[in-house]
Protein backbone atom coordinates (compact mmCIF):
# COMPACT_ATOMS: atom_id res chain seq x y z
CA UNK A 1 0.00 0.00 0.00
CA UNK A 2 0.94 3.61 -0.35
CA UNK A 3 2.40 4.97 2.85
CA UNK A 4 0.07 7.40 4.58
CA UNK A 5 2.12 7.73 7.74
CA UNK A 6 5.85 8.01 8.26
CA UNK A 7 7.88 4.89 9.05
CA UNK A 8 8.80 4.63 12.76
CA UNK A 9 12.40 5.75 12.19
CA UNK A 10 11.28 8.83 10.19
CA UNK A 11 8.80 10.25 12.72
CA UNK A 12 9.82 13.78 13.60
CA UNK A 13 10.63 14.43 17.26
CA UNK A 14 9.30 17.74 18.54
CA UNK A 15 11.97 18.10 21.27
CA UNK A 16 14.61 19.69 19.06
CA UNK A 17 17.29 22.08 20.25
CA UNK A 18 16.50 25.79 20.65
CA UNK A 19 19.02 28.47 19.73
CA UNK A 20 18.10 31.78 21.39
CA UNK A 21 18.48 35.14 19.70
CA UNK A 22 21.47 37.24 20.80
CA UNK A 23 20.59 39.56 23.72
CA UNK A 24 19.40 42.98 22.59
CA UNK A 25 17.95 41.72 19.30
CA UNK A 26 14.81 43.71 18.48
CA UNK A 27 13.51 42.10 15.30
CA UNK A 28 13.49 38.40 16.14
CA UNK A 29 12.04 35.66 13.95
CA UNK A 30 11.93 31.94 14.63
CA UNK A 31 13.08 29.38 12.05
CA UNK A 32 12.01 25.79 12.74
CA UNK A 33 14.18 23.53 10.67
CA UNK A 34 14.04 19.79 10.00
CA UNK A 35 17.23 18.13 11.17
CA UNK A 36 18.36 14.61 10.39
CA UNK A 37 21.84 13.27 10.98
CA UNK A 38 22.44 9.90 9.27
CA UNK A 39 25.36 9.19 11.60
CA UNK A 40 23.33 9.59 14.77
CA UNK A 41 21.07 6.66 15.54
CA UNK A 42 18.05 8.86 16.24
CA UNK A 43 14.90 10.12 14.58
CA UNK A 44 14.73 13.47 12.80
CA UNK A 45 13.84 16.49 14.95
CA UNK A 46 12.81 20.13 14.55
CA UNK A 47 15.42 22.63 15.77
CA UNK A 48 14.43 26.25 16.49
CA UNK A 49 16.69 29.12 15.55
CA UNK A 50 15.88 32.65 16.70
CA UNK A 51 17.50 35.17 14.37
CA UNK A 52 17.90 38.93 14.64
CA UNK A 53 16.42 39.94 11.28
CA UNK A 54 18.04 43.39 11.54
CA UNK A 55 21.34 41.61 10.99
CA UNK A 56 20.13 39.17 8.32
CA UNK A 57 19.35 39.34 4.62
CA UNK A 58 15.70 39.23 3.45
CA UNK A 59 15.54 35.79 1.87
CA UNK A 60 15.13 32.39 3.52
CA UNK A 61 18.50 31.38 2.05
CA UNK A 62 20.12 34.38 3.75
CA UNK A 63 18.75 33.13 7.05
CA UNK A 64 20.00 29.59 6.43
CA UNK A 65 23.48 30.86 5.54
CA UNK A 66 23.49 33.06 8.65
CA UNK A 67 22.55 30.06 10.80
CA UNK A 68 25.28 27.93 9.24
CA UNK A 69 27.92 30.68 9.53
CA UNK A 70 27.08 32.12 12.94
CA UNK A 71 24.80 29.81 14.92
CA UNK A 72 25.05 26.13 14.05
CA UNK A 73 27.57 24.93 11.48
CA UNK A 74 26.14 21.38 11.52
CA UNK A 75 23.11 22.46 9.44
CA UNK A 76 23.30 21.04 5.90
CA UNK A 77 21.57 22.38 2.79
CA UNK A 78 22.35 22.80 -0.90
CA UNK A 79 22.79 26.24 -2.40
CA UNK A 80 24.77 27.88 -5.14
CA UNK A 81 23.61 30.79 -7.32
CA UNK A 82 21.38 32.63 -4.77
CA UNK A 83 19.29 34.04 -7.64
CA UNK A 84 16.85 31.30 -8.65
CA UNK A 85 18.69 29.88 -11.64
CA UNK A 86 20.59 26.85 -10.28
CA UNK A 87 17.72 25.08 -8.51
CA UNK A 88 19.94 23.82 -5.67
CA UNK A 89 18.12 25.33 -2.69
CA UNK A 90 14.71 23.78 -3.41
CA UNK A 91 13.02 22.92 -0.12
CA UNK A 92 9.65 22.98 1.60
CA UNK A 93 9.18 26.42 3.16
CA UNK A 94 6.02 27.17 5.16
CA UNK A 95 4.35 24.11 3.61
CA UNK A 96 5.14 25.03 0.01
CA UNK A 97 7.94 23.84 -2.22
CA UNK A 98 10.15 26.66 -3.44
CA UNK A 99 13.64 28.02 -3.77
CA UNK A 100 15.01 29.42 -0.50
CA UNK A 101 16.96 32.09 -2.40
CA UNK A 102 13.88 33.69 -3.97
CA UNK A 103 11.51 33.18 -1.00
CA UNK A 104 11.28 36.23 1.22
CA UNK A 105 11.09 35.67 4.98
CA UNK A 106 8.61 38.56 5.14
CA UNK A 107 6.10 36.56 3.06
CA UNK A 108 5.68 34.11 5.96
CA UNK A 109 3.71 35.70 8.79
CA UNK A 110 4.35 33.11 11.53
CA UNK A 111 7.35 30.96 12.51
CA UNK A 112 9.16 29.85 9.35
CA UNK A 113 9.10 26.06 9.10
CA UNK A 114 11.58 24.52 6.70
CA UNK A 115 11.57 20.87 5.61
CA UNK A 116 13.41 19.04 2.84
CA UNK A 117 11.46 18.37 -0.40
CA UNK A 118 8.55 16.07 0.50
CA UNK A 119 8.59 12.29 0.18
CA UNK A 120 12.22 11.98 -0.89
CA UNK A 121 14.90 9.99 0.94
CA UNK A 122 16.81 12.44 3.14
CA UNK A 123 20.60 12.36 3.04
CA UNK A 124 21.05 14.96 5.79
CA UNK A 125 18.91 17.83 7.11
CA UNK A 126 17.54 19.70 4.04
CA UNK A 127 19.46 17.61 1.49
CA UNK A 128 17.24 15.08 -0.33
CA UNK A 129 18.48 12.20 -2.47
CA UNK A 130 17.59 13.15 -6.07
CA UNK A 131 19.25 10.15 -7.77
CA UNK A 132 15.97 8.73 -9.08
CA UNK A 133 14.76 12.18 -10.18
CA UNK A 134 17.91 12.76 -12.25
CA UNK A 135 17.78 9.24 -13.73
CA UNK A 136 14.18 9.90 -14.80
CA UNK A 137 15.29 13.11 -16.49
CA UNK A 138 18.15 11.31 -18.27
CA UNK A 139 15.76 8.54 -19.36
CA UNK A 140 13.75 10.87 -21.62
CA UNK A 141 16.96 11.54 -23.63
CA UNK A 142 17.10 15.30 -23.13
CA UNK A 143 19.12 16.03 -26.23
CA UNK A 144 18.47 16.69 -29.92
CA UNK A 145 17.91 13.49 -31.93
CA UNK A 146 17.89 13.70 -35.70
CA UNK A 147 18.28 11.57 -38.83
CA UNK A 148 18.93 14.54 -41.10
CA UNK A 149 22.63 15.45 -40.90
CA UNK A 150 23.35 18.99 -39.72
CA UNK A 151 23.98 21.49 -42.55
CA UNK A 152 27.71 21.42 -43.34
CA UNK A 153 28.02 25.18 -43.21
CA UNK A 154 26.02 26.16 -40.13
CA UNK A 155 23.60 25.35 -37.39
CA UNK A 156 20.14 23.75 -37.71
CA UNK A 157 17.73 26.60 -38.36
CA UNK A 158 14.54 27.20 -36.45
CA UNK A 159 11.84 29.79 -37.06
CA UNK A 160 11.09 32.36 -34.40
CA UNK A 161 7.63 30.83 -33.81
CA UNK A 162 9.12 27.36 -33.38
CA UNK A 163 11.72 28.67 -30.96
CA UNK A 164 8.96 30.25 -28.90
CA UNK A 165 7.41 26.79 -28.35
CA UNK A 166 10.53 25.62 -26.50
CA UNK A 167 11.36 28.93 -24.83
CA UNK A 168 9.32 28.40 -21.67
CA UNK A 169 9.82 24.66 -21.11
CA UNK A 170 13.57 25.16 -21.63
CA UNK A 171 13.59 27.48 -18.62
CA UNK A 172 13.17 24.51 -16.27
CA UNK A 173 16.04 24.41 -13.76
CA UNK A 174 15.37 20.85 -12.52
CA UNK A 175 14.92 21.99 -8.91
CA UNK A 176 12.37 19.15 -8.33
CA UNK A 177 9.84 21.48 -6.63
CA UNK A 178 7.12 20.28 -9.02
CA UNK A 179 7.71 16.53 -8.92
CA UNK A 180 8.03 16.43 -5.14
CA UNK A 181 4.79 18.41 -4.71
CA UNK A 182 2.83 15.84 -6.74
CA UNK A 183 0.89 13.24 -4.71
CA UNK A 184 0.98 10.88 -7.67
CA UNK A 185 4.79 11.17 -7.66
CA UNK A 186 4.85 10.53 -3.90
CA UNK A 187 3.00 7.21 -4.28
CA UNK A 188 4.56 6.02 -7.56
CA UNK A 189 7.87 7.77 -8.18
CA UNK A 190 9.41 4.38 -8.99
CA UNK A 191 7.27 4.19 -12.15
CA UNK A 192 5.72 7.63 -12.77
CA UNK A 193 8.24 9.99 -14.41
CA UNK A 194 6.87 13.08 -12.67
CA UNK A 195 6.14 16.58 -14.03
CA UNK A 196 9.77 17.72 -14.37
CA UNK A 197 10.84 14.82 -16.61
CA UNK A 198 7.58 15.02 -18.59
CA UNK A 199 8.00 18.77 -19.14
CA UNK A 200 11.51 18.07 -20.41
CA UNK A 201 10.17 15.34 -22.71
CA UNK A 202 7.58 17.81 -24.03
CA UNK A 203 10.31 20.37 -24.65
CA UNK A 204 12.04 17.95 -27.07
CA UNK A 205 8.83 16.62 -28.63
CA UNK A 206 7.78 20.12 -29.74
CA UNK A 207 11.28 21.17 -30.81
CA UNK A 208 11.03 21.66 -34.60
CA UNK A 209 14.63 20.47 -35.08
CA UNK A 210 14.11 17.16 -33.26
CA UNK A 211 13.13 14.14 -35.36
CA UNK A 212 12.43 11.61 -32.60
CA UNK A 213 8.97 12.74 -31.43
CA UNK A 214 7.52 9.31 -32.25
CA UNK A 215 10.13 7.41 -30.24
CA UNK A 216 9.75 9.88 -27.39
CA UNK A 217 5.97 9.35 -27.33
CA UNK A 218 6.50 5.57 -27.51
CA UNK A 219 8.66 5.80 -24.41
CA UNK A 220 6.04 7.82 -22.52
CA UNK A 221 2.93 5.87 -23.54
CA UNK A 222 2.51 3.85 -20.40
CA UNK A 223 -0.14 3.71 -17.65
CA UNK A 224 2.51 4.68 -15.10
CA UNK A 225 5.22 6.72 -16.83
CA UNK A 226 2.74 9.31 -18.14
CA UNK A 227 -0.81 8.44 -17.14
CA UNK A 228 -0.21 8.55 -13.38
CA UNK A 229 -0.71 12.29 -13.92
CA UNK A 230 -4.24 12.96 -12.68
CA UNK A 231 -4.12 16.70 -13.45
CA UNK A 232 -3.76 17.65 -9.78
CA UNK A 233 -1.75 20.72 -10.92
CA UNK A 234 0.39 21.01 -7.77
CA UNK A 235 3.35 21.05 -10.19
CA UNK A 236 2.26 24.27 -11.86
CA UNK A 237 1.40 25.77 -8.47
CA UNK A 238 4.85 24.89 -7.09
CA UNK A 239 7.09 25.90 -10.00
CA UNK A 240 9.35 28.78 -8.89
CA UNK A 241 9.98 29.64 -12.55
CA UNK A 242 6.24 29.99 -13.30
CA UNK A 243 6.32 27.17 -15.84
CA UNK A 244 3.32 24.96 -16.57
CA UNK A 245 4.23 21.25 -16.47
CA UNK A 246 0.53 20.28 -16.10
CA UNK A 247 -0.27 21.89 -19.45
CA UNK A 248 2.72 20.20 -21.11
CA UNK A 249 1.56 16.81 -19.81
CA UNK A 250 -1.96 17.52 -21.09
CA UNK A 251 -0.54 18.31 -24.51
CA UNK A 252 1.50 15.08 -24.53
CA UNK A 253 -1.73 13.17 -23.81
CA UNK A 254 -3.41 14.97 -26.70
CA UNK A 255 -0.54 14.11 -29.05
CA UNK A 256 -0.86 10.44 -28.07
CA UNK A 257 -4.57 10.61 -28.85
CA UNK A 258 -3.94 12.49 -32.07
CA UNK A 259 -1.63 9.84 -33.47
CA UNK A 260 -4.21 7.09 -33.08
CA UNK A 261 -7.35 8.92 -34.23
CA UNK B 1 19.10 -3.90 -1.29
CA UNK B 2 19.91 -3.98 -4.98
CA UNK B 3 22.91 -2.74 -6.89
CA UNK B 4 20.89 -2.16 -10.05
CA UNK B 5 21.73 1.27 -11.52
CA UNK B 6 19.28 4.18 -11.11
CA UNK B 7 18.82 4.28 -14.90
CA UNK B 8 18.15 0.53 -14.96
CA UNK B 9 15.46 1.03 -12.34
CA UNK B 10 13.79 3.89 -14.24
CA UNK B 11 13.78 2.01 -17.56
CA UNK B 12 12.35 -0.99 -15.71
CA UNK B 13 10.26 -3.32 -17.85
CA UNK B 14 9.85 -0.71 -20.58
CA UNK B 15 6.73 1.03 -21.85
CA UNK B 16 3.45 -0.88 -21.79
CA UNK B 17 2.48 1.08 -24.99
CA UNK B 18 -0.88 1.51 -23.32
CA UNK B 19 -2.85 3.95 -21.24
CA UNK B 20 -4.15 6.21 -23.99
CA UNK B 21 -7.17 3.97 -24.65
CA UNK B 22 -8.04 3.93 -20.95
CA UNK B 23 -7.57 7.69 -20.65
CA UNK B 24 -9.74 8.35 -23.69
CA UNK B 25 -12.45 5.89 -22.62
CA UNK B 26 -12.65 7.61 -19.24
CA UNK B 27 -13.25 10.96 -20.92
CA UNK B 28 -15.70 9.64 -23.51
CA UNK B 29 -17.77 7.93 -20.80
CA UNK B 30 -17.66 11.09 -18.68
CA UNK B 31 -19.01 13.15 -21.57
CA UNK B 32 -21.71 10.54 -22.26
CA UNK B 33 -22.78 10.66 -18.62
CA UNK B 34 -23.59 14.38 -18.76
CA UNK B 35 -26.74 14.06 -20.93
CA UNK B 36 -27.64 10.67 -19.42
CA UNK B 37 -27.62 11.86 -15.79
CA UNK B 38 -29.37 15.11 -16.76
CA UNK B 39 -32.07 13.13 -18.57
CA UNK B 40 -32.45 10.79 -15.59
CA UNK B 41 -32.65 13.53 -12.95
CA UNK B 42 -34.97 15.81 -14.92
CA UNK B 43 -37.24 12.90 -15.89
CA UNK B 44 -37.66 11.74 -12.31
CA UNK B 45 -38.18 15.28 -11.00
CA UNK B 46 -40.87 16.01 -13.57
CA UNK B 47 -42.84 12.81 -12.96
CA UNK B 48 -46.25 13.55 -11.41
CA UNK B 49 -45.57 11.02 -8.62
CA UNK B 50 -42.76 8.68 -7.61
CA UNK B 51 -44.79 5.57 -6.80
CA UNK B 52 -43.98 2.23 -8.46
CA UNK B 53 -46.85 2.40 -10.96
CA UNK B 54 -45.91 5.83 -12.32
CA UNK B 55 -42.19 5.09 -12.57
CA UNK B 56 -42.89 1.74 -14.18
CA UNK B 57 -45.10 3.35 -16.77
CA UNK B 58 -42.41 5.94 -17.47
CA UNK B 59 -39.61 3.36 -17.66
CA UNK B 60 -41.52 1.07 -20.00
CA UNK B 61 -41.55 3.70 -22.76
CA UNK B 62 -38.98 2.36 -25.29
CA UNK B 63 -36.73 5.43 -25.28
CA UNK B 64 -36.65 5.54 -21.45
CA UNK B 65 -35.82 1.85 -21.21
CA UNK B 66 -32.97 2.28 -23.67
CA UNK B 67 -31.56 5.37 -21.96
CA UNK B 68 -31.93 3.71 -18.53
CA UNK B 69 -29.92 0.69 -19.67
CA UNK B 70 -27.31 2.97 -21.23
CA UNK B 71 -27.06 5.05 -18.04
CA UNK B 72 -26.36 1.99 -15.88
CA UNK B 73 -23.91 0.55 -18.42
CA UNK B 74 -21.91 3.76 -18.93
CA UNK B 75 -21.99 4.60 -15.21
CA UNK B 76 -20.57 1.23 -14.13
CA UNK B 77 -18.02 1.31 -16.97
CA UNK B 78 -16.88 4.79 -15.94
CA UNK B 79 -16.75 3.77 -12.30
CA UNK B 80 -14.67 0.71 -13.20
CA UNK B 81 -12.19 2.81 -15.20
CA UNK B 82 -11.81 5.21 -12.28
CA UNK B 83 -11.45 2.61 -9.56
CA UNK B 84 -8.73 0.78 -11.54
CA UNK B 85 -6.63 3.95 -11.37
CA UNK B 86 -7.20 4.23 -7.63
CA UNK B 87 -6.04 0.64 -7.10
CA UNK B 88 -2.98 1.16 -9.32
CA UNK B 89 -2.18 4.36 -7.41
CA UNK B 90 -2.36 3.00 -3.90
CA UNK B 91 -2.05 -0.80 -3.89
CA UNK B 92 1.53 -1.76 -4.59
CA UNK B 93 1.98 -5.41 -3.67
CA UNK B 94 1.45 -7.54 -6.77
CA UNK B 95 -0.82 -10.09 -5.09
CA UNK B 96 -3.33 -7.74 -3.48
CA UNK B 97 -3.30 -5.51 -6.58
CA UNK B 98 -4.26 -8.41 -8.84
CA UNK B 99 -6.88 -9.64 -6.38
CA UNK B 100 -8.52 -6.23 -5.94
CA UNK B 101 -8.53 -5.54 -9.70
CA UNK B 102 -10.17 -8.92 -10.27
CA UNK B 103 -12.77 -8.49 -7.51
CA UNK B 104 -13.64 -4.95 -8.59
CA UNK B 105 -14.05 -6.04 -12.19
CA UNK B 106 -16.44 -8.81 -11.11
CA UNK B 107 -18.27 -6.42 -8.79
CA UNK B 108 -18.81 -3.86 -11.55
CA UNK B 109 -20.08 -6.47 -14.01
CA UNK B 110 -22.37 -7.80 -11.27
CA UNK B 111 -23.73 -4.37 -10.30
CA UNK B 112 -24.10 -3.26 -13.93
CA UNK B 113 -25.72 -6.56 -14.92
CA UNK B 114 -28.12 -6.43 -11.96
CA UNK B 115 -29.08 -2.82 -12.75
CA UNK B 116 -29.76 -3.55 -16.41
CA UNK B 117 -31.65 -6.72 -15.52
CA UNK B 118 -33.80 -4.77 -13.05
CA UNK B 119 -34.63 -2.06 -15.58
CA UNK B 120 -35.61 -4.61 -18.22
CA UNK B 121 -37.67 -6.58 -15.77
CA UNK B 122 -39.53 -3.49 -14.58
CA UNK B 123 -39.97 -2.21 -18.14
CA UNK B 124 -41.18 -5.47 -19.61
CA UNK B 125 -43.19 -6.19 -16.47
CA UNK B 126 -42.71 -9.91 -15.93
Amino acid sequence: MAEFSLPANSKVRKDGRVFKAPPGAKNVRVFKIYRFDPEAAENPRMDSYELDMDACGPMVLDALIKIKNEVDSTLSFRRSCREGICGSCAMNIDGKNGLACVSACADVKHDIKIYPLPHMPVIKDLVPDLTNFYAQYASIKPWLQTRTPAPPDGERLQSKEDQEKVDRPSACILCACCSTSCPSYWWNSDRYLGPAALLAAYRWIVDSRDEAAGERLDYLEDPFRLYRCHTIMNCTEACPKDLNPAKAIGEIKQMLLHRRH
Amino acid sequence: MSLRSPMGRVLGLGSAKDGTAHWWAQRVSAVALIPLTLWFAISLLTLPALDYGTVRLWLSAPLNTLLGVLLVAVLTYHSYLGIVVVIEDYVHSAGSKLLSLLLLRFLHVLVGGAGIFAILRVAFGS
